[in-house]
């Protein structure tokens, strides 16, 4: 009984704090969300204009979607190689993938437009070799990319996290049962990465379908993407109420997505979120 | 484990102290002013300008500056009508002056400790955004033109505003990232009032700047710099004191104005709004701005025009005999100025634009 | 198959790091241009420690991210240990509270609080300035939390419970067994939570962007601010130094971690 009192005692502090500073906001966004810029009486008025906006939010998700989908192509092979390794091999492989995330990821997707711009990096190393300018900026491949560039490595963490628990004696064992390198992968290796490969393509979807910054740098006029405009609404166009009922709407996409997700890996608590 | 541990924890520490020294290194009783500004838009002492902050905080050394740049009028609007910042000193445009002072964001100013006002030009004064001078201290103006790359673009393309439409150069124009600069253009194109009401008109505008929207490259602010001085892009529409920036770095870069047609002449002056703590200071600070020595020497590297006859006299020769920066009565004869908009206007303007944007 | 999966890796690093290349070599350009290498010289970096206005943006920076992360692990310890204890259901319940945070986007995240802090400060306190540097800080404890907490859990979880009662039934106190036991288990958890905490702290740009006011901003949200404007390479300079520290210190953690995993074995060994 004591143990109990304890650990309520120990936990409502900070079950308190998480309520005054996510549902509380939340709440807050709810309530702009349903009232008028202008007035601040109750309406309707910001979720009527959200019907034009869902040509944006599709573009996202399509964005975000290739993108946690390419990160999964080019990411699972550098997990299971660098769960491959020897361990000293294996902690210096996981921190070179550890330290682009702690770089100010800013400067690095400028980088990217150094690169990839008409006069940039490459089209003038292309140039060299009799290629002409190719475009490559401020396509929908250049969001892509700079989402995919951002984001490997969170995918790259948890694949890892799982793949290098994989029991080897259940590897041994197909083999033993006559599975050739590809049937082992196949049956055993990939369905036991599906915790690592859902909390993946979750770490890469949530940040790319609500970015901004990226789609401002490497986009063009035809590439924004819901984070712009939700960003737009709350510093340029004065309006956080339209601003705050899309949030609503991102949420609840990324809440629906997410949950889809986790269906289809069965109930796991903690997912591989754990690095 | 437990060395991993102390060794974080001593990386912790030692950054810590740093964190604490450089934060709290100079906090002895100074007053704090806080100055928001559009970006690029003082001299900051580079390329061998004068540091006008550094200048000032010499010359009163119990104020420290804390210095903040914003991209366009509607944002610095939107942070302060939001709430949640305290300024000291800001300097909008004309019409959003004239707005801010409508909806009382303003402060009266007390021209005692502005003494240096006698140096702006009576042309300067009893404006519309501010009839009787009573919340704003012009700091420069200018003229809106459309920047281009000699070296691309061909000069018999340049009639008008339509060159910003012209899809031979697709892909290499820039446009405007605020509303209200945005539709001007598309007004002048089309022959409206730049102060228009009128939803028909305005819709029009939209369409008109929908119908840009595949030859445009981007719509930036302040990045136009690098993507004009680089290359990257080759037709722009900005301001006549930014050309002269871009045109330093890149000689191949020429200026337009289309005077058949009209364009925009703004004033953008210096203001204190009413969430201000350090009024006297902020006043200080203005004045100090407005002192002819420093303003010429601002200006020298802003490049963007002075509204004061006085400062001109120190300003470079060449800069104030230029005629992108000082432009004669006559190109001045067809241009027009921003008012300030009504709420639900200013309000259509920007969804019109932001649905031209998301297309 | 895994000569092609080698090189597919190497290909991938490659990609990670050249960005980060073009960075540190643009801060040995003489000229401003990224795309374009003029000369070599080391003046940016003379130019960067005469700016303090970047530096102490950088301390701000680490001001935040320092104090957000000790408080969080601190918190987020506490909180775990009593999560832990909790029936099933209330558990549930707290864990789906600490999720939300983590899936929920950054930018909705930052929008909320700052439109609960402008909503609680302006509106319902009257204050004019209610974007502070307190403010930033409760944002980046309420995003650091949930990391900390779900690194904790786990070890908690795997912890011997017949440990601690070891520990009492020699006569500790609870208190003493928590110090002297269960916090020695789940150190690395705890570790773990922490640095995790420090780095999205560091980095944050979306939640501070949303959430910062003027008077105290931290160096990814000036950056941003930067990157509109025709860019300093002085801010290249940082950015090589922040590398070759980071490095330098995860090289280090490596090491340490290295050897002593090491030692363990061999001590193991030695015991067998």
């Amino acid at each position: 009984m004591k143990k109990r009192n304890n650990a309520v005692l120990l936990s409502t502090p900070y079950l308190l704090w998480m309520v005054a500073f996510t549902l509380i906001p939340l709440g807050v966004v709810a309530y702009y969300a349903l009232t008028d810029p202008a007035t601040g009486v109750f309406s309707f008025r910001n979720l009527k204009e959200l019907g034009m906006y869902l040509p944006v939010l599709w573009q996202s998700i399509v964005y975000s979607l290739a993108s946690a989908v390419i990160c999964l192509i080019l990411g699972y092979p550098v997990a299971y190689c660098i769960a491959q390794c020897r361990p000293a091999t294996q902690k210096f492989l996981y921190m070179l993938v550890m330290l682009p995330m702690c770089m100010s990821f800013l400067l690095r997707t400028l980088a990217w437009v150094g690169l990839l711009q008409d006069t940039g990096i490459l089209n003038s190393l292309l140039s060299r070799i009799g290629i002409g300018p190719l475009k490559m900026i401020r396509t929908p491949g250049a969001v892509i990319l700079g989402m995919v560039y951002n984001y490997l490595p969170y995918m790259i963490l948890p694949l890892y996290a799982t793949i290098v628990k994989i029991d080897h004696r259940l590897i041994e064992a197909a083999e033993d049962l006559g599975c050739n390198g590809v049937q082992v992968f196949g049956r055993v290796v990939l369905p036991l990465s599906v915790p690592g490969i859902l909390s993946g393509m979750t770490m890469v979807f949530v940040p790319s379908v609500s970015t901004f910054y990226i789609s401002q740098k490497l986009g063009g006029t035809d590439t924004v993407l819901i984070g712009d405009v939700i960003e737009r609404q709350f510093k340029q166009g004065n309006n956080p109420n339209l601003g705050a009922a899309l949030s609503l709407v991102l949420m609840l996409l990324v809440f629906v997505c997410t949950g889809i997700m986790n269906c289809f890996g069965g109930d796991s608590e903690e997912g591989g979120v754990i690095v | 484990m437990k060395k991993m541990l102390s060794l974080v924890l001593a990386v912790c520490l030692v950054l810590g102290c740093a964190a604490m020294l450089t934060g709290c290194g100079g906090g002895e009783e100074k007053t704090t002013l806080y100055v928001y500004n559009w970006g690029q838009y003082i001299a900051e002492g580079d390329d061998d300008s004068l540091d006008v902050i550094a200048a000032f905080e010499e010359a009163y050394p119990n104020i420290e500056v804390r210095y903040s740049t914003y991209d366009s009028n509607e944002i610095m609007y939107s942070k302060l009508a939001n709430g949640g910042i305290t300024v000291d000193v800001i300097i909008p445009s004309d019409y959003m002056i004239g707005r801010m002072r409508q909806e009382g964001m303003l402060e009266e100013l007390n021209f005692d400790n502005i003494p240096n006002y006698q140096y702006i030009d009576e042309s300067f004064r009893n404006t519309s955004y501010d009839p009787e001078n009573k919340y704003s201290v012009p700091y420069t103006w200018g003229t809106v033109g459309i920047i281009y790359n000699t070296k691309y673009v061909d000069e018999a393309d340049v009639t008008g505003w339509e060159l910003l439409w012209n899809e031979k150069y697709a892909g290499k124009i820039l446009m405007f990232d605020n509303s209200r600069d945005a539709f001007a253009i598309a007004q002048y194109l089309l022959g409206y009032d730049i102060n228009t009401t009128d939803e028909a008109e305005l819709q029009e505008c939209a369409d008109k700047l929908a119908e840009q929207k595949p030859v445009v490259q981007q719509y930036v602010m302040d990045q136009i710099f690098d993507a004009m001085e680089n290359e990257e892009a080759w037709i722009a529409p900005y301001y006549a004191g930014d050309y002269l920036t871009m045109v330093a770095e890149n000689p191949d870069l020429a200026f337009y104005q289309p005077q058949e047609q009209g364009f925009n002449m703004f004033i953008d002056a210096m203001c204190i709004p009413t969430c201000c703590q350090e009024k006297e200071a902020a006043e200080l600070f203005i004045n100090f701005l407005c002192d002819p020595e420093i303003s010429a020497a601002n200006m020298d590297y802003l490049g963007y025009s002075v509204p004061s006859s006085a400062s001109k006299e120190f300003l470079d020769p060449e800069l104030a005999a230029n005629p992108v920066a000082y432009p004669s009565e006559e190109t001045l004869r067809n241009t027009s100025s921003f008012d300030n908009l009504p709420e639900e206007t200013s309000r259509l303007m920007e969804s019109l634009f932001m649905e031209v944007r998301n297309g | 198959m895994k000569r092609t999966n080698r090189i597919l890796t190497t290909l991938i690093f490659i990609f990670l790091y050249i960005p980060m290349v073009v960075l540190i070599v643009a801060s040995f350009n003489t000229g401003k241009d990224i795309t374009q290498f003029e000369s070599f010289t080391f003046q940016q970096y003379a130019r960067l420690f005469q700016d303090s206005s970047l530096l102490e943006l950088l301390g701000n920076s680490l001001i935040v991210s320092v104090l957000a992360s000790f408080c969080a692990t601190i918190f987020g310890t506490v909180a775990a240990l009593g999560i832990h204890n909790l029936n099933p259901r209330m558990r549930k319940a707290a864990m789906t509270l600490t999720n939300i945070p983590m899936t929920n986007p950054d930018i909705v995240t930052g929008v909320s609080l700052s439109l609960l802090f402008v909503f609680v400060g302006t509106r319902m306190l009257g204050q004019r300035n209610s974007l502070t540097f307190w403010t930033l800080l409760i944002a980046h404890i309420t995003f650091n939390l949930p990391y900390v907490i779900l690194n904790v859990m786990p070890k908690l979880k795997q912890m011997d419970k017949s440990l601690t009662d070891a520990a009492m039934d020699l006569g500790c106190t609870p208190v003493q067994a928590f110090f002297r036991v269960t916090l020695h288990e789940i150190m690395p958890g705890i570790v773990s939570g922490a640095i995790m905490a420090f780095t999205m702290s560091l980095d944050d740009f979306v939640i501070s962007y949303f959430v910062s006011g003027l008077d105290f901003v931290t160096l990814p949200v000036e950056i941003y601010s930067y990157t509109k404007k025709p860019l300093q390479p002085k801010i290249y300079a940082m950015f090589t130094l922040l590398f070759l520290l980071i490095l330098v210190l995860m090289i280090a953690m490596n090491l340490i971690q290295v050897y002593g995993d090491r030692k363990k074995t061999q001590s193991r060994t030695a015991g067998i």
